[in-house]
């Protein structure tokens, strides 16, 4: 097992200079200076526009430029922002609970309710509910995120007034942050109603954000499951007598969830990274909002350091999910 | 006896509920559209910035009267000009306090030493706090600072006079922009003694009517009021900014109740909003100009009759229906109706196609010639969709035989191709700083923004001495004289064709009393009230 985990921990170093490397290419390959979209229609005279992009180290060539910033990076250094001045990382660790949070709490909605309805779905093969799962995941799945958000606020926060339209917390309550997690904070600010605002907030971006990887559970549990139950030790499972639960929970789950873990820790990844549309709907202060206004204004410290950081936790997800495998299924650690 | 007990503990009960009602801190949310980049107005540029920092929390020498572009006496109670408009002496307000935070209390009131502190962190290179933050300072550099003043002194403890090289009358309008905020001396030395002063740019310090409490970026800002402001306390008790960067999602928050007032709406949302029964709409002309500017270098431009001829072959109104619904207004001179010294006696180039046709064949375009239209590739309030409008004034010019190429770039690079003078015509626009024709005119028309901001590269004697003669006088009557008879020289010459001027929309929720939409694009919250 340990020889395992080594020989898929060194997968991690060709992982990490791929994404230092394409991050780097592709936004200076975008067009736009970052001291001009700054200066506006205002513009800037050159001498100062000069000085300018020497104090934010763009006037070296860019390769120059890469090699100093790996240099840094291994000494944890990830640059200041070019906008806010302030260091990458601190304008990281700020966001980063809110958009943890946020898919942590997405991550058990899809969970707890995809899979459970692809089992379902695949036992009860080709019944009502089988329909109406695949139907409602594939609808789920085709659904513009932006979209969807605005219908859900439409619906549930401004005709019914069910939950609050967006943000963190109402703006009633004034609790000190010192988690970064909302939910924690405002139970240990003893404030009341604190905790419930809280909670509230965080429902309709959690189904949002959550919607595509629950339907990507269901559907994969469901062929997963379909696979697993024709196979001989489940009929032999029958055939032994045990009772139809323990043949579906204990003989046919376990060895259907191999697929689904992988794309669990998938889709971790790709909320992690791709919650930018729902934190822009619901005002939620998490990273994906920052990565892509940092885009917008050609911070590249932000937009380097940012995705680096988050490329860096999927590739430890991925691993963790490897890993995983081969607790689950032996097979795997002894092949590899 | 019973019911009477029972009555007179309900009664007691609801009289407990009203005072408790009455005594509720009123707390107004406004549902902001962005983070600022900091909280020294002094290092940015961005209006969100600004809203967030020197419009609550920071006064000016002057200040600009809330709601309109007159300039009235802030941190200054007075100030002397000399004869020959090179020297400023203001005169500082007395009893001023700086406001006491978690993170600072001041042993002190408002000084000289903190006008001059403000400035010279600017000014001075050598200044400890220059460099700090990044040490950009785009907006005093940007309206020519450094440049225009010789030197800053303190006479006594409130008196500060300014010298300048050159006399400069928008000077005093400068005094009141944000970037002329006026910060605690004793609250930068405190930090800088700490070995912490980027923290000093990060949580402020100012005399302004409202207090920094707390900011969570791209979350909320909180501010309560200034018990001890100069001006008398605020009428409301918190101030909170809800950053919501989606419009749609702000116009949700206000229909919920969850937010006072809101900016920048969707101009689709704007038909609902002037039904909403709960939403007050408020409009006003924003202090803005969107243009086309001809590139007078290029060979067909040198003519002010082929200008004219094009001014007057294109369909304002079609383009004001089409691309700004109901955002916008023709536009007849460079700079907007809210500015001083307006001059409403022009008269604009009615959209005549024969007349054009005929101006053109007299100057040696009888048939045509071909150009391009520069459309910004992003969306401004002078200009909600650029390449919409390029296509109308393409469509336009096909008409009297000028057949338009429509090109853009990426914003970055169009800004610095289109200085560079690289267009033949170009879509673009401004939005004033401080109220002064002279940051429309000179900025974007005079001889020295040639090569710069002045896109049309237009450099003409006439013109320009009329700006450069109401620069050296301080007398607003004269100037304005100078500045209406300079824009009947600009329209005869026509080197831009005037577009629109954008409205400003402001949806807030009808227990709002008392906002004012203040002309530079800010919000000020300071006179506002809940009922």
């Amino acid at each position: 097992m340990i020889q395992f985990f080594f020989r898929r921990f060194l997968h991690i170093f060709p992982a990490f200079i791929g994404v230092t490397l394409l991050t780097f290419s592709l936004i200076h390959l975008i067009p736009g200076d970052a001291v001009e979209l700054r200066a506006g229609e205002r513009g800037i005279d050159p001498a100062r526009h000069a000085a300018m992009k020497a104090e934010m180290g763009l006037d070296k060539p860019l390769y120059v430029q890469y090699f100093r910033y790996i240099g840094n990076v291994l000494k944890g250094d990830l640059g200041k922002s070019f906008v806010t001045k302030k260091p990458v990382m601190e304008e990281f660790l700020t966001l980063f609970p809110a958009t943890l949070e946020l898919s942590f709490c997405a991550m058990i909605f899809a969970v707890v309710i995809g899979v459970p309805a692809g089992i379902i779905a695949g036992v009860k093969r080709g019944t009502v509910f089988d329909h109406t799962v695949m139907g409602a995941s594939l609808t789920g799945y085709s659904m513009p995120i932006f979209w969807w958000g605005l219908l859900m606020i439409l619906f549930f926060s401004v005709h019914l007034g069910w939950t609050p339209v967006s943000g963190r917390i109402s703006a009633l309550f004034w609790i000190d942050v010192d988690t970064g997690f909302m939910l924690i904070d405002a139970f240990r600010s003893n404030e009341p109603g604190a905790f419930k605002s809280a909670l509230s907030h965080l429902i309709l971006p959690a189904i949002v954000l959550g919607t595509i990887p629950l339907a990507v559970f269901a559907r994969m549990t469901r062929s997963s499951m379909l696979e697993v139950l024709k196979e001989d030790y489940v009929r032999t499972a029958k055939a032994k007598g045990l009772s139809p639960t323990r043949v579906i929970m204990v003989h046919a789950l376990r060895n259907a969830m191999i697929p689904v873990i992988t794309v669990i820790g998938l889709q971790t990844g790709v909320l992690l990274a791709g919650a930018i549309l729902t934190e822009t709907i619901f005002a939620w202060p998490g990273v994906g909002k920052w990565i892509l206004e940092s885009i917008n204004r050609r911070d590249y410290p932000s937009i380097q350091g940012g995705i680096l950081i988050i490329a860096t936790l999927i590739i430890f997800v991925n691993l963790g999910v490897d890993l995983l495998y081969g607790i689950i299924n032996p097979r795997i650690r002894y092949t590899s | 006896m019973k019911w009477r007990k029972i009555l007179s503990v309900a009664s007691v009960a609801v009289i407990f509920c009203m005072i408790a009602v009455s005594a509720q801190a009123k707390t107004f949310v406004y549902c902001s559209e962005g983070s600022p980049e900091g909280f020294t107005p002094a290092l940015y540029t961005s209006g969100t910035t600004f809203d967030a920092s020197s419009r609550q929390l920071f006064d000016k020498l002057a200040m600009f009267e809330r709601g309109t572009t007159k300039i009235i006496p802030g941190l200054a109670t007075s100030w002397d000009v000399s004869p020959d408009g090179t020297v400023y002496t203001f005169h500082l307000r007395k009893g001023v306090d700086f406001h006491t935070t978690s993170f600072f209390t001041p042993t002190r009131q408002f000084n000289a030493d903190d006008v001059i502190f403000s400035f010279m962190r600017q000014y001075d290179k050598n200044h400890p706090y220059h460099k700090i933050s990044g040490g950009s300072y785009e907006y005093f550099s940007g309206m020519s600072m450094p440049d225009l003043i010789k030197s800053i002194e303190k006479k006594d403890d409130y008196t500060v006079v300014f010298t300048l090289n050159k006399p400069e009358s928008p000077f005093i309008a400068n005094m009141a922009m944000d970037f002329a905020s006026i910060h605690s001396a004793e609250y930068a030395d405190k930090m800088l003694k700490a070995g912490t002063p980027d923290d000093f740019d990060q949580k402020p310090v100012g005399t302004g009517p409202f207090v920094f409490v707390s900011y969570q970026k791209d979350s909320t800002i909180r501010y309560v009021a200034f018990d001890k402001y100069w001006k008398g306390r605020a009428k409301i008790d918190k101030l909170v900014f809800s950053i919501t960067p989606d419009a749609s999602v702000r116009y949700a928050k206000l229909k919920a109740g969850e937010a006072h007032l809101m900016p920048y709406p969707n101009p689709a949302d704007l038909a609902a909003m002037k039904k909403d029964a709960s939403i007050n709409l408020m409009e006003q002309e924003g202090l803005n100009v969107g243009y086309l500017a001809f590139n007078v270098t290029k060979p067909e431009f040198q003519k002010k009759e082929v200008r004219q001829a094009l001014s007057m072959a294109i369909n304002k109104q079609a383009i004001i229906d089409a691309v700004f619904q109901d955002s916008g207004k023709i536009a007849k001179n460079p700079i907007p109706p809210t500015i001083w010294s307006y001059n409403d006696k022009v008269k604009d180039y009615a959209y005549d196609v024969a007349g054009a046709k005929k101006l053109l064949a007299d100057a040696g375009y009888p048939n045509g010639f071909e150009t391009d239209i520069w459309a910004m590739p992003v969306q401004r309030p002078y200009n909600p969709n650029a390449r919409r409008m390029a296509e109308i004034i393409q469509e336009d010019w096909s008409k009297v035989g000028v057949k338009a190429k429509i090109i853009s770039y990426e914003w970055g690079e169009y800004l610095k191709r289109s200085m560079n003078g690289e267009h033949s015509t170009v879509l673009l626009g401004w939005t004033g700083d401080n109220g002064d024709p002279d940051n429309f005119l000179a900025v974007l028309l005079g001889c020295d923004a040639v090569g710069a901001s002045n896109r049309a590269q237009w450099c003409y004697k006439p013109f320009d001495d009329l700006l450069m003669k109401a620069k050296q006088v301080s007398d607003i009557n004269e100037r304005t004289k100078l500045y209406e008879e300079a824009q009947v020289i600009f329209k005869e010459q026509a080197p831009w064709v005037t577009i629109a001027h954008s409205i400003v929309y402001k949806p807030m929720a009808k227990s709002v009393v008392d906002f004012k939409i203040d002309p530079f694009g800010g919000h000020v919250f300071f006179g506002v009230d809940l009922k």
